[in-house]
């Protein structure tokens, strides 16, 4: 098939990865991260979401040294800066009911309860969510 | 926003979620496993209905069919077809599916 | 109005593929364009030429192909998924291509919408 010409010139969309699930148990988690990565490249307004088991994502200290050999990309995250993907977001809720603080996150998150994430999800252009 | 839910209430926090982190007003509609949580007489049923007071809710008509459930579902929640999936997408803005 | 669509699932294990299908199907009908549907997570498996359904049920390998053919549907495998599972342009099913991830955040761009199917 041939390739579909977009017409994406001078185009600047909100995009949300919004990230529900936990890491290394399934492979959505380094996926969207692959996605994240490659999205810096097309200058659009980028940010991420970390609610549900998502925020066991950004988890400080993760090592996958005793499995069967899974790459550890939690580091990643802190890359991420050095992309100008700098808008992080954390639920309230979804962290504080998962016993987790701030300091428990490998990178610098901004915490919002889930009426201001409502809100900011409802702004988004595109929520490519896993 | 469009909000999708794509996963049964039983199984897993997808319509918590998706309550939870949309707005008033939002749009809702059930399909695959998540037509459970538009059934009436469930433990989720409540929930749904207090959100029914300032959001809509739609129910994917073949997959509620599927599941030999039509009859259960909560009064007030609209059954569409897919071509009344497209319509939700078009009319109500850019979509979250909910998993 | 130009939809485009994302889905993460194979054919078979979860819905989400027949959703999407279907979905995809009813929007050309009602006059709408699908120009791509970008196949990421397992849903690479979407586009392997050597699954085999029994006859009594849907083959949707051959659908979306169909879909493509007849509508101009680019269906779009991410290479790098797709290398993880082993699909590779030698078993690539028909009206399907291999491309990167880029090819889903230009959906994403270049669509007034762009609605996820998966699990």
């Amino acid at each position: 098939m041939a390739e579909f010409e977009f017409e994406t010139e001078g185009v600047v969309k909100k995009f949300m990865f919004l990230n529900r699930k936990a890491p290394y148990g399934t492979i959505y988690a380094l996926e969207v991260l692959e996605t994240v990565l490659i999205s810096a490249a097309f200058d659009q307004e980028v940010c991420l979401a970390f609610v549900d088991d998502g925020v066991y994502q950004i988890m400080k200290g993760c090592d996958t040294a005793e499995t069967s050999g899974m790459k550890n990309f939690s580091k990643t995250y802190r890359a991420l800066e050095g992309y100008d993907i700098e808008q992080l977001f954390v639920e309230k809720e979804s962290m504080e009911a998962r016993g987790l603080s701030e300091d428990n996150f490998i990178v610098d998150v901004q915490v919002i309860p889930a009426s201001e994430m409502a809100t900011l999800i409802a702004g988004q252009d595109v929520v490519i969510s896993g | 926003m469009l909000h999708i839910v794509a996963k049964s209430p039983f199984e897993r926090n997808a319509l918590e979620s998706c309550l939870r982190l949309s707005e008033p007003g939002s749009p809702i509609l059930f399909i695959e496993d998540g037509v459970y949580g538009a059934l009436d007489n469930t433990a989720m049923s409540e929930s749904v209905k207090t959100a029914m007071a300032d959001r809509s809710f739609y129910v994917l008509s073949a997959d509620i069919k599927a599941r030999g459930v039509t009859e259960q579902v909560i009064d007030g929640i609209e059954l569409v077809d897919y071509e009344g999936f497209v319509d939700l997408v078009v009319d109500k803005g850019p979509s979250n599916t909910w998993l | 109005m130009n939809i485009g669509i994302l889905v993460n699932e194979g054919p078979f294990t979860h819905q989400a593929s027949d959703s999407a299908y279907m979905f995809a199907k009813a929007a050309i009908a009602k006059g709408h364009q699908v120009p791509r549907v970008f196949f990421y997570y397992d849903g690479v498996n979407n586009g392997n030429k050597l699954s085999e359904p029994q006859s009594d049920d849907r083959d949707l390998v051959k659908l979306w192909g169909k879909l493509a053919d007849d509508h101009g549907v680019d269906l779009v495998v991410c290479v790098a998924a797709g290398l993880r599972r082993g699909i590779k342009d030698d078993i690539l099913a028909d009206g399907f291509r291999i491309s990167g991830l880029g090819q889903l955040i230009e959906a994403g761009m270049g669509c007034d919408r762009l609605v996820t199917f998966g699990d």
